[in-house]
């Protein structure tokens, strides 16, 4: 037993690594959301493309949908974007834009430029809206279930993976 | 100093002048509501308790990002309607979570957090115990001697420095 005490440092350091090897794979920007499973805030918003239409949090109740948070301001939703236009057209689920703290111009002109995959934007010009979701890194991205509640929140841009591996499963489990 | 450098030299100084000279209009701009003394610092009593999501290290207080601008103005809001402080941290956490406060809530997730330390420390103490116990149950001859004191075996002394 004690000719093994020369190993004590060895293990020592192998834990040490271990847990600062777990620490490089966590984000500690990902912040857990205490939204999920929650009914998703309310909101009453116009519509980007026509200040005179609003649409609110009553107005989803019965469907499977996707809120995906952008703004022209935001360089990320750039990388994000021709994945989400891809994913719209597959029409599995309604995926509605939250355009967040934009200008309205800008944010109509950059959808003309990169291609709109939304049924329809949300203008939260002041970001209130963003603010109620918890909003803090745009693109952000929610699952909302028939009945009104997040199942899912991803915070940063959407990635093939993300997409296959977790949003579209879900989304099944939650239509069926 | 060559013509290069000097041009070089008056850009820089340009620069400067135009950073500096910008900056105070800036400031002006993001403080819109010093009228009210009172209602300002109960503001930064309580966002500075508050992180800012965007840049972390950072308290809503001091951050000049542009959420916590926003969050500042929410807190103003709700203050001059007279919320409560614990409303105001409710509204933080449910939106932000526990991540937010900068003095995390006891309770289950947290406790480690809040105990570590103390568990660290005594378990620290407990090793050092042992360690000192099971040394002064030893017998002298499994000590070198010190240097500048004869030891019971002077010949076979430490190594000399």
């Amino acid at each position: 037993m004690k000719s093994l005490k020369f190993l004590i440092p060895l293990v020592l350091f192998g834990v040490l690594a271990l847990f600062l090897g777990a620490g490089l794979k966590l984000d500690p920007r990902e912040v857990p959301s205490p939204l999920i499973d929650k009914p998703a805030p309310d909101f009453k918003l116009a519509r980007l493309d026509d200040p005179a239409t609003t649409i609110s949090r009553e107005d989803m109740l019965g469907k499977v949908w996707l809120l995906n948070v952008w703004a022209s301001w935001c360089v990320a939703c750039r990388e994000e974007h021709p994945l989400l236009v891809e994913f719209a057209k597959r029409k599995l689920v309604p995926v509605y834009g939250l355009n967040y703290k934009d200008v309205r111009a800008d944010g109509k002109a950059w959808l003309s430029q990169h291609g709109n995959p939304y049924e329809a934007s949300l203008f939260d010009e002041k970001g209130k809206v963003g603010i109620d979701y918890g909003v803090y890194g745009v693109p952000e991205t929610f699952v909302i279930d028939r009945k009104g509640v997040i199942r899912y929140k991803q915070i940063g841009p959407l990635t093939p993976e993300v997409l296959r591996d977790r949003i579209e499963p879900l989304i099944k489990s939650l239509q069926a | 100093m060559t013509h290069a450098q000097a041009r070089f030299a008056r850009f820089v100084l340009l620069a400067c002048l135009a950073l500096f000279g910008a900056t105070p209009l800036r400031a002006g701009e993001a403080a819109p509501a010093a009228e009210d003394p009172a209602l300002e610092a109960r503001l930064v009593e309580i966002t500075s308790e508050l992180r800012c999501l965007v840049c972390q290290n950072q308290t809503i207080a001091d951050s000049h990002a542009d959420l916590a601008v926003d969050l500042r103005n929410q807190v103003r809001e709700m203050l001059r309607r007279g919320d409560s402080r614990e409303q105001i941290v409710a509204y933080m956490t449910a939106r932000y979570g526990d991540f937010v406060l900068y003095r995390p809530p006891l309770k289950e997730s947290t406790a480690l957090l809040w105990f570590g330390p103390a568990l660290l420390m005594v378990a620290g103490l407990a090793v050092l115990v042992v360690v000192l116990r099971r040394r002064a149950r030893l017998p002298d001859e499994s000590f070198e001697p010190d240097e500048d004191m004869p030891g019971p075996n002077p010949a076979a002394g430490g190594p000399t420095a």
